[in-house]
């Protein structure tokens, strides 16, 4: 439109004129990206840490909170937006509500994988030592857990970037709002651009993400992640 | 507050008066016809994708190579959003409707089956597949009485992924042009249609349940030794996850 030049006009994959004439609508595009997958996940990760710990402790709590979350993460994401809209519209929080339900499974599950992974003889270890069952979980299981429960987190961020594209349909949709806009004008430039601009998104928060892993973790340098 | 829930009382009975509406249950922007509509396409879809990623699991778990290509097949398949494969796979036909949308469904589809089938089969313990040898069981025969049965549970798990998340999926395809029951949500969003909007949603949300459930049964059919033998590592792989939450 701004551009009207020649190739925004042809079926081109890629209109360099057009990336370029649009660095700031892409710029913006690619920061709300960020905003609300850092939001849902770290909401998710809050809402999810109590709720792991109060599965762990009781076992009748978490056949009820991993069947909820599932529920939840099984939900067709369009479905969960009809079901919101009607009351919170077409809002940031609508958006966030959506990508916050699809990550409490994935982390809840990671987390109490992570700790049942600890060998019962470390363990009875640290009992032995003195520690209480708090001190135990604070400094034993969940440091010797957080491969795993990492592993959640990286899950959950790769699934919130993909999401994200999806919640274009309530215009908070970061890069899908690219993909969206290509879609209406038949258009496959911002299309080409947003899809490959969440690929990288994604590839890039996970690898990120296992950096962090490394650092936190010194000790399994060797072998186990992934 | 008083007014507040007047409105939500109002909206919901009109959502009771969309359903009582017989016009929302005749022609091709029905209820039974749009219910059609996405079956078929979610029901094409999985059965194709089952067409493809069944032979090449099953021979490379068999085999016991390419376990790379399986297991990542699902992760680049959870990185790449199904929105950008739906739109592109639009602009790689140019086509609107049902056939882009098939593509793209079959493309999400293969992932969870292919690693699903996979991993069931690697699975399997090597003491039984070496017994199976030792009673003069060829390859073939090792992979169809004794392996794919075992891996069943999993192999059934990767299609229940599959089958809810290409029914999820297939809402979207709505958005471009397709049928099914996206087709409410779609224009209910574009018309600020709450009413048709939150119909469609709960008819989705029932359709995808009920799916789930019933293939949940077909799986707990075909596990051997009833509920928990399937259980190990194959509980981790589903539901709808892929190898989403598989702790590696």
């Amino acid at each position: 439109m701004a551009a009207g030049v020649p190739c925004t006009a042809t079926k081109a994959w890629v209109c360099w004129g057009w990336v370029g004439d649009h660095k700031d609508l892409i710029t913006s595009a690619v920061r709300q990206h960020i905003e609300l997958t850092v939001v849902a996940v770290a909401i998710g990760l809050l809402i999810s840490a109590p709720l792991s710990l109060l599965a762990w402790r009781r076992r009748r709590a978490a056949a009820v909170i991993l069947s909820g979350t599932g529920i939840l993460y099984t939900f067709p994401s369009l479905a969960l937006f009809g079901f919101l809209i009607p009351f919170t519209g077409l809002t940031f929080l609508t958006a966030e509500i959506a990508l916050v339900s699809y990550t409490l499974l994935v982390i809840i599950r990671n987390v109490l994988a992570g700790l049942d992974g600890v060998p019962a003889e470390v363990r009875e270890a640290a009992r032995g030592m003195g520690l209480t069952p708090t001190q135990q979980l604070l400094k034993v299981e969940l440091p010797l857990a957080v491969p795993t429960v990492m592993a959640g987190i990286r899950t959950a961020t790769v699934g919130t970037i993909g999401l994200v594209t999806v919640t274009a349909l309530i215009t908070y949709g970061g890069v899908g709002n690219l993909i969206l806009l290509g879609l209406r004008k038949d258009f496959r430039t911002p299309l080409v651009v947003g899809s490959l601009l969440s690929l990288l998104l994604a590839v890039a928060a996970d690898l990120l993400l296992l950096g962090l892993q490394r650092l936190l973790t010194p000790w399994t340098r060797r072998g186990a992640s992934t | 507050m008083d007014a507040a829930g007047c409105v939500y009382v109002k909206f919901f009975r009109d959502v009771i008066a969309w359903f009582a509406d017989a016009e929302h249950w005749a022609g091709a922007d029905g209820v039974p016809h749009r219910l059609w509509e996405h079956l078929q396409l979610s029901a094409v879809a999985v059965l194709i994708a089952m067409l493809v990623a069944l032979p090449i699991a099953l021979t490379l778990g068999h085999i016991g190579r390419g376990g790379f290509l399986a297991v990542n097949t699902a992760n680049i398949g959870r990185a790449v959003p199904s929105f950008a494969i739906l739109v592109l796979a639009q602009q790689f036909t140019h086509d609107i409707g049902t056939k882009p949308a098939m593509i793209a469904l079959v493309a999400l589809a293969i992932p969870p089956i292919l690693t699903n089938t996979y991993v069931g089969v690697r699975a399997v313990d090597a003491d039984v597949r070496e017994s199976a040898r030792g009673m003069g069981m060829t390859g073939s025969q090792l992979l169809t009485r004794v392996e794919t049965p075992l891996a069943m549970p999993v192999i059934m798990a990767g299609i229940r992924t599959a089958a809810v998340q290409v029914i999820a999926t297939a809402t979207l395809a709505a958005l471009i042009a397709g049928g099914g029951l996206g087709r409410y949500i779609i224009d209910g969003i574009a018309q600020q249609d709450n009413v048709k909007l939150f119909a469609g949603a709960l008819l989705v949300a029932l359709f995808a349940a009920v799916t789930e459930l019933s293939l949940g049964r077909v799986q707990r059919v075909v596990t051997p030794g009833g509920k928990t033998a399937g259980r190990p590592v194959v509980a981790e792989v589903g539901p709808a996850g892929g190898v989403a939450a598989l702790p590696r």
